[in-house]
């Protein structure tokens, strides 16, 4: 008896070990070796075998297989509006797009749940799989921090709908990496239009910022910090909180403190509605405006704050910029496909995410005699930093050689209480 | 043998009251220089001191069920903390309806009530279910097994909560009767936390005479001696211990429908932060001893509440907000360096060893 349990023990001390160690021999690096990855599909009648000659390696997909997309978009937890909007937009691209080159396209997803913490194993799960010729993600931009390094090194073009952070676009910076583009603005704009807005529209001299710890929001109250200052005001307290803190009333006392006549916290959900109802509790904050960023522009908010939502701004891109199609054809596909008015803020991004990817697929593809295709993963890259003038549904598009791609337009919106989406107010 | 002090103080006693006296000089230090810094108004620090007492009280609420289930088992239920997850999560779609329905405003009081009581129900009907599936049949196994199947329980019953209702926010609709504050002098007094801080005591009381004045409380006090001997003398151990789970169920049901109106944050990990937290609060009060759980939970809630601001900012750390879980925990661990049992947990400790 003894020894049959040790056995059986050592058995699920094996099989373990064998589950831990499979996946993680899996995703070798792409980058250096170039492995020949043309396992001859179905290319023996053809004339000439295509050879896979791109510095990355190829995806070739066979006559009857569709084209594989992923997402990495957050789809679960108090910010899922912000991932299922652009994952609406996704879907609206592929059936407007339709066939790319014969070949239907295939959409399958991960979680990121908007931290790092998820981004790394959805990351590293896409990673693996190598059907996939490109990821549309993440929502946010600490999901990027932690998936871009895996998804750039497995061979992908990445395009995120929502990723903010100047970091993930800047030049020599530990978290560009090459691959990645972007449809949403930098945050060095939306930084720079807020503080715009609270100066020169509401008149204040005195902001005070919060964030969450996360990559976006640090930065986009830093950027917001710089940008106010340049502009002659004055900072006059800057506070930060986790992401699941619930009792915010020891940070809203310490900038309460210093008297501002504008909080800024571009944050997530729940913190963001939390902060709003206890600064209408707080000493000294009564009359403060209260500001937040893209982050917090979805019904969950009016939801969460209830009724100290009214009056509360933020800045996000701006719709009304978008071009005629977005009203004329967008929004109603939307309203049909999923029975609402668009959720949160970044669907028409992920919409032009998609269009851009699949018109780079169509510009690089080698199409063999029966129909399969050949896609070379630097050659699709290429096409995307060649992006010029491209006509979106969020402007007029033109990729930088760091992958920013946005034609970024900042709005102000207003909250009202009862009253979805929030009405644009500036400029 | 006697020996001299010398031999008895280790090298670890040296060590551990170091510790303890760096964190007393940080904290004595920190608060002087806060408060000579002048930044924070007799007003902003009464509203910290508010807000931390209220949420003491929700912590103390949710410690009773650590604490009495210890007592008497002397077990830690981690799944507690899904069992205060469960009742406001359930009670806030009764909300709504009410909301719907207009009977939220045409009847706040009672509209508050039957959430709560379907809060407190569900929160009591989960913790009996546990007890009877997951804890009972493991009774007599080794003390770790039920620690870990309440660690497996409490996966359990938040992944089948984001199943049945999803993982988004939901939040419960603003009552007006709890809008608002009184205004004393320049103080403000939030009628949210009055009600939290109110209802916290009565509860309170309320468990602690039913444990000291009730024909099952004796019982239940009997049982925590000695299980065996208890059976022998004719009380009916399963009853007591499920009577022991319903009522650290129904007050986690109640703390949860106060913790949501103050926190509109209801979803299916809601219960993770406040569960650590109040398991530290019993711990701290003492675990086993109901008044030490809401003296913990208390001095816990207002340390982390006033904490950063008092002793942190005044040393010029940047943003000390981000820290009030370290805060909490660094005081913590001073009051068990002081007090290894806890604040009221020595004469338990005495009468188990």
């Amino acid at each position: 008896m003894k020894r049959l349990s040790s056995v059986l023990g050592l058995l699920v001390i094996l099989s373990i070990l064998l589950v831990a160690c499979g996946p993680a021999e899996t995703p070798t690096p792409v980058e250096t070796e170039a492995p020949p990855e043309t396992v001859a599909p179905v290319e023996t009648e053809a004339p000439v075998a295509f050879e896979c000659t791109d510095a990355i390696g190829c995806v070739d997909v066979a006559p009857d297989e569709p084209i594989h997309i992923a997402y990495l978009l957050v789809i679960s937890g108090p910010n899922e509006t912000l991932g299922i909007d652009s994952r609406n937009g996704i879907e609206i691209a592929i059936a407007d797009h339709g066939p790319v080159l014969g070949h239907e396209v295939s959409l399958t997803g991960e979680d990121g749940g908007c931290s790092a913490e998820g981004g790394q194993p959805a990351g590293a799960r896409l990673a693996a799989d190598p059907t996939i010729v490109g990821v549309i993600g993440t929502s946010c931009s600490s999901e990027a921090r932690a998936a871009v390094p895996l998804l750039s090194l497995a061979g992908f073009t990445v395009i995120s709908p929502s990723n903010t952070a100047p970091d993930l676009t800047l030049p020599g910076n530990e978290n560009q990496w090459p691959g990645y583009f972007r449809t949403a603005h930098s945050d060095l704009f939306q930084g720079a239009a807020a503080a715009d807005f609270a100066y020169n529209f509401l008149g204040v001299r005195t902001i005070a910022t919060i964030h969450d710890g996360s990559l976006y929001a640090e930065k986009l109250a830093e950027v917001f910090r710089g940008a106010f200052e340049d502009l002659g005001g004055a900072v006059s307290g800057q506070g930060a909180v986790s992401p699941d803190q619930t009792d915010m009333s020891g940070v809203l006392a310490d900038i309460a403190a210093g008297g501002p006549e504008l909080i800024y916290y571009p944050i997530f959900m729940p913190a963001g509605a939390l902060i709003t109802i206890q600064a209408h509790e707080t000493t000294g904050l009564e009359e403060t405006y209260l500001m937040g960023a893209d982050g917090l522009f979805s019904p969950d908010v009016m939801e969460g704050a209830g009724e100290d939502v009214e009056g509360f701004y933020v800045s996000s891109p701006d719709l009304t910029a978008f071009g005629d199609a977005y009203a004329a054809s967008f929004v109603p596909a939307y309203v049909e496909m999923f029975g609402t008015e668009p959720i949160s803020i970044f669907h028409a991004h992920g919409y032009d995410a998609v269009m851009l990817l699949l018109a780079a697929i169509e510009e690089v593809a080698v199409v063999d005699a029966d129909g399969t295709l050949h896609i070379g993963r630097q050659a699709l890259r290429d096409a995307m930093y060649a992006v010029e003038n491209y006509e979106g549904l969020t402007g007029n598009l033109t990729c930088s050689d760091t992958g920013d791609c946005a034609d970024p337009v900042i709005a102000v919106y207003q909250y009202h209480v009862g009253v979805y989406p929030p009405e644009r107010i500036w400029p | 043998m006697r020996r001299t002090w010398r031999q008895r103080i280790t090298f670890t006693d040296v060590v551990i009251w170091g510790i303890g006296l760096a964190i007393a000089a940080v904290v004595v230090v920190g608060t002087i220089a806060t408060l000579r810094s002048g930044k924070y108004t007799p007003e902003a620090w009464f509203d910290l001191a508010l807000s931390g007492l209220a949420l003491g009280g929700v912590y103390a609420l949710i410690a009773l069920g650590y604490t009495l289930v210890y007592g008497i088992l002397r077990m830690i239920n981690f799944a507690h903390s899904e069992v205060f997850m469960s009742g406001p999560f359930t009670a806030v779609f009764v909300a709504q309806a009410l909301n719907r329905a207009g009977t939220i405003d045409s009847h706040p009081v009672l509209s508050l009530l039957l959430i709560t009581l379907v809060s407190a129900s569900v929160s009591c009907l989960i913790a009996v279910l546990l007890e009877r599936i997951a804890y009972r049949p493991l009774r007599t196994a080794p003390r770790l097994v039920p620690l870990i199947t309440a660690i497996g329980a409490s996966f359990f019953l938040q992944y089948a909560f984001r199943g049945l209702y999803g993982s988004g926010i939901r939040a419960y609709p603003t009552l007006d009767i709890l809008d608002g504050a009184w205004n004393i002098g320049t103080f403000r007094v939030f009628r949210t936390d009055v009600v939290i801080i109110v209802s916290a005591m009565v509860m309170m009381l309320v468990l602690y005479a039913i444990v000291q004045r009730t024909k099952i409380g004796k019982a239940m006090r009997a049982v925590s001696e000695d299980k065996e001997v208890a059976s022998l003398m004719g009380i009916d151990v399963d009853r007591v211990i499920v009577v022991t789970f319903a009522l650290g169920g129904f007050s986690a049901g109640v703390a949860g429908v106060l913790y949501a109106l103050a926190f509109p944050v209801v979803n299916f990990y809601m219960g993770f932060i406040p569960g650590l937290k109040a398991f530290t609060a019993a711990v701290l009060g003492g675990i086993g001893n109901v008044p030490g759980a809401f003296l913990g939970a208390m001095i816990l809630g207002v340390v982390e509440s006033i904490g950063p601001n008092l002793f942190l900012d005044g040393l010029g750390v940047p943003a000390p907000n981000q820290l009030k879980d370290l805060v909490a925990f660094v005081i913590l661990v001073f009051i068990l360096i002081i007090r290894p049992t806890g604040i009221l947990g020595e004469r338990l400790a005495q009468a188990k060893a």
